[in-house]
Parts: C-alpha cells; structure tokens; sequence
C-alpha cells in the first residue's frame, strides 16, 4: 500500500478546501493510505477532526506557527518525511505552497511535480501529472520516478472533495518541532482591504475587463457597459498592477473570490490564478481577440473579436432592450 | 550591497498562433516572439531602485542560449551594473531543479546580500525556481512579494497570501526573494538604451566552469520528465458565436438576457 502525506492548511481556523481535494487527489494513486499532516497554534482540535478524513493525522501544534511559513514548514516538514518515506508528498499549489513545496524537495532530495491538475500512479514507482505550461494555452503531461519520494503541487479546485468524510477514524501523531529548527522571518502584521471598498464577493452580476483594455482611457467604456447592465466592474491582475483599478476589484486567487450568475470577461485570456476566484459556476461569456485563450475553454459562450469594438455596440443593444 | 537577479527570456504567447513540434514536446517556434519574463522585469525593476536609493552592485544572471543574451543587455540598459550568461547545450532540458542547481553553482562562490527572481515565468509556470535555489543556497526566502524595503541588513516584504490578503514579513539578509507582478513600474528600455551596453563585455560560464555534467544537469539529469504537450481542446464547452459584428453582438446580448446578466 503506497502512503501518500498531504499538507493542510488553514483557512480562519478551518481546514482550507484544498485539503480534502488533496485527499481526492491521493486517492488516485492506487492502493493508497492517506495521512494528513497540520502545523498551527491550538490546532490539536482540529486535527481530531481531520482523522474523519485521513487514515492518520501529523500534528505540529505550537505558537510559532500561528502565522504559515513555508520557508519554516519545509525545515520543520523534511525530517518527517526522511524518516516516513511516502510515496507522495501533496501540497496545494497556493501562495504558501509555492515556498514550502520546492524547499521541501530539495531538502528530502525528491523530484518536484509543480502545479498538477492530474495524477496517476499506475505503474511501479512512478508518478504521472498533467500541468499547463505557456500561459495556459499547451498542457503537458510529466513523470517523475517516486523511488526516493514525490513532492507534488497540486491546483487547488483541480480536485473536487468528497461531498461526505469517509470516515477514515485515523490516529493523531503529535510531532514536534526538530531539535534547532526556528523561523527565519518574522511576521509584522497581516494588511487587509480597505473596508469601504466595493465589495464584488457578493455582485450577481459581473463585467470583468483584463489586459485587452489596452489603455486606461478606455475603462470608461467597461464602466458604461456595468452601468447599462446593473452590473459591477471586475478586473485581471495586470489592470491593478498598472492601478487602473482598485486591488478590491481583482478577481483572482490572490485576489477576491466571486460567485456572481452571470460573468462577462472582457479581454481577460483566463489564467488559473483568474479563474481560480470564479466558483459557483456562473454563465460566462468571453471576449478575447485570440481565438486560443484560455477562457474559452471554460466559457459558455465566446466571440472572438476585439473589445473596444464590442463594448460600445453591446452597451448599445442592453439599453435598447431594458428600454 | 551585492544583488543578483535571475532573469530568463520566454516567448510571448498572447497573440500567438501555436503549434506543437513534430517531437510532442516542444512549440513551432519560427513564429514566436520572445521577452524576458513579465515577472523577471519586476525584479530586475526592484534591483535597480535599490540601488538608486542606497547603492548596490546589481548582477542579471540567465541560462540560455546566444539569443538570451538579449534579456541581459536589457538588464544592463535597466541599470544593472553586470551581467553573467550560463550558456551550454549541457543545460538543454532541464527540469526546475537542474535550472536552480546551475544558479547556485553559479552564485554560491561570490558574496551576495540578496537573490531576486520571478515568482513564476510564463513558459514552465512552475513558480518554484526560486524556492529550490534559496534551499540550495540554505537562506531564508520569501515569495510573492509586491512590495520591498532593505533597512541595513534587514528587508521588510509585503507578500500576498491566501484570501486577497498580503502580509507584511520582516526578514534578513542574505535572502532570496520572489517577486510578484505590481511591485513597481518598469522603466521603459529604448533602443537607444540597448544601444549604449552594447559594448559591456558579458562573461559566459558552461557546465564544465560551473563543474557541472549530465548527471546534474540537463535532459538526462531531469527529475521530472516531459513525456508529450498539447493542446487542450480549443472552446471546449463555449458556443463561439460567428458572423458579422451586429449579429454576434445581439447573439450574445440574447444570451446574457437569458441567463440574468441584466
């Protein structure tokens, strides 16, 4: 039976939803036992929980990981796995991930798998994924020999959890933190959004502009549109890193995550850090000039056509027809 | 101050027609337009801003071949005082680690107080570069960070995490930093800036200098193997609407209506 570690992470005292699309994922590596591994401050408790879940759970429960470290995680996480030999090592492709899973590896000297969106193990010792590459547009499928271990990043939403815990009943191992290993940065403070800021968490509606915009001249089209619509504007990354629009519009995974009905992506090519904060499977309707974006694939209707030429022509027809 | 930035030379895929080879495992490339990383640019950006604010010796490393010398001469024209180009077929195929295991051969023998890189780079968007170097280097590292101060020996990051939240990190030096698109502005680069380090002489280093092989880096070398890339299925699930601007735009008006767009 290969024995597969997935690292969970926290979410506002929760478990974060990646840990159990993780636990899916394991589960596609054969014959497998899963183990939970949960590094926190007064995380005993949930760890109990999580035996709903996996076979065993790792807990690491101490004040100096109150706030995640990846950099911290992976000195604390390598002699565990040293010394357990999983097959597989899963941690979630987020924003702490990408510093814990590469330092991980090479600290335990095993082949790093980055940003999978699937897995499988058929044969001996070695892993198999499927990953993008090229902006999303190529996708490759990768190997990797596990016969030292596999660390392996995978997308979070790639997974979809089990609706019910399998009722695992697993044991608690408390572990402690190894013998010299302390953090290395220090944690000032965590900045939130500014509270009075447009919330579009919770817009039914959404008109979401991207890189096609071209200029910032040109918003004042998308805000018409919105306006026509009763919708509000959202954005990609790259129009806040030019400060065309406020942080609090980016819809993203480091940005807000939404869940409106209905989602008109303007010139937006459809990253997975984009499409990350879309859940709820709204009705998206794209425009993009390149006939190859990403966002086709997962839109329900696409015109590919340039936008600047579109807004004005769709503001035009949603006026006439709200009268 | 001795900063180095690894910067790497990708194609520019946004308005690309793309083909996979005859081999399966690389793109047509006789089309393609290439840039230093979206990201790379970021960092080499905050390099030199650091430099103009406190003085620093800023160094722009890349692997790759003769053509990514031109992402160097960019740093250089940026204000990067030196540039250092680990070129060899040795490196062809590499995974993330054999890219990282060539920096640090490459960085580990000269003093350095800070190591910037890309959070990601479009092409292999593995985002782990970094990470593998500062283990390798065994420094402490942050990523994803979009805003960046040095005080002494002593950088305070703000970096984004879970949740559309960032948070503010105090950490010191030597340390490796990843850095996320919207740190700064880039400055633009003229051809005329391009032009004036045109003569900088830029010191190549292989694989035998850095006393490396095919065991450690390269295709053969590569821990994680591409087996074949493709295409995904183009529009798969969306209706494309064609025709003449007026009438997929009152196709698509019809939809949004449908669906409660408004």
């Amino acid at each position: 039976m290969r024995k597969i570690f997935v690292v969970v992470e926290r979410v506002k005292g929760e478990p974060d939803e990646t840990a159990f699309e993780l636990a899916a994922a394991a589960r596609c590596l054969g014959d497998v036992t899963v183990s939970a591994v949960l590094m926190g401050d007064g995380v005993t408790e949930m760890a109990a929980e999580l035996t709903r879940w996996f076979e065993s759970v790792h807990v690491y429960d101490d004040p100096s990981l109150a706030e995640p470290d990846g950099e911290y995680q992976a000195r604390i996480l390598a002699p565990l796995i040293d010394g357990e030999k999983p097959f597989a090592t899963l941690i979630p492709h987020t924003n702490t991930g990408m510093e814990l899973a590469p330092m991980l590896a090479v600290r335990v000297n095993a082949p790093l798998i980055a940003d999978a969106m699937s897995v499988d193990a058929a044969e001996g010792q070695e892993i198999r994924a499927v990953r993008t590459v090229f902006s999303g547009k190529v996708q490759a499928r990768v190997a990797a020999s596990a016969d030292n271990g596999a660390v392996v990043s995978v997308r979070p939403g790639a997974f979809a959890a089990s609706e019910t815990p399998p009722e695992a009943g697993g044991a608690v191992h408390s572990q402690s933190i190894p013998d010299g290993v302390s953090p290395r940065r220090q944690y000032v403070e965590t900045v939130s959004p500014d509270p009075s800021a447009v919330d579009i968490s919770q817009a039914e509606v959404l008109v979401a502009v991207g890189r096609g915009i071209e200029d910032e001249e040109n918003l004042e089209l998308v805000h018409a549109l919105a306006t026509a619509m009763g919708a509000e504007v959202a954005c990609t990354r790259p129009v806040v890193d030019k400060k065309w629009l406020e942080k609090t519009r980016q819809v993203g995974t480091s940005g807000v995550t939404v869940k409106p009905r209905v989602y008109l992506a303007l010139g937006i090519s459809g990253s997975f850090q984009h499409l990350g904060g879309i859940k709820g499977d709204p009705f998206i309707a794209a425009v993009n000039t390149d006939p190859a974006a990403p966002i086709f694939s997962v839109a329900d209707v696409g015109i590919v056509g340039d936008i600047l030429d579109l807004i004005p022509l769709l503001e035009e027809k949603i006026r006439q027809r709200r009268g | 101050m001795e900063i180095i930035v690894c910067v790497k030379r990708v194609p520019n895929l946004s308005e690309t027609e793309i083909e996979v080879d005859r081999d399966g495992r690389s793109l047509v490339d006789s089309d393609l337009e290439y840039d230093v990383n979206e990201w790379d640019n970021f960092a080499i950006e905050a390099a030199v801003q650091l430099k103009e604010a406190r003085g620093a010796r800023v160094t722009a490393i890349t692997i790759g071949d003769e053509d990514s010398e031109d992402v160097l001469r960019r740093a250089l024209a940026m204000g990067a005082d030196e540039a250092l180009h680990l070129m060899d077929t040795a490196f062809d195929g590499s995974d993330a680690w054999g890219i990282a295991t060539a920096l640090h051969r490459a960085i580990a023998d000269r003093s350095f107080d800070l190591v910037l890189t890309g959070a990601i780079s479009s092409d292999e968007a593995r985002g782990h570069v970094g990470g593998m170097l500062a283990a390798m280097l065994d420094i402490p590292m942050v990523a994803l960070v979009t805003s960046l101060s040095v005080d002494g020996t002593t950088a305070t990051v703000r970096h984004e995490v879970e949740g559309g939240l960032e948070r503010v990190t105090r950490i010191d030096l030597p340390a490796l930093i990843t850095v996320q698109t919207g740190l700064n502005e880039p400055r633009y680069v003229s051809i005329r800036g391009i032009r004036k380090v045109s003569g900088m002489e830029i010191p190549v280093r292989t694989a035998a200098d850095l006393r490396l092989d095919a065991s450690t880096v390269g295709a053969e070398a590569a821990r994680v193997k591409v087996e074949e890339i493709f295409l995904p299925t183009r529009g798969e699930g969306a209706e494309m609407l064609d025709g003449d601007e007026e009438s997929v735009v009152e196709a698509l008006v019809e939809r949004l209506q449908r669906a409660g767009g408004f």
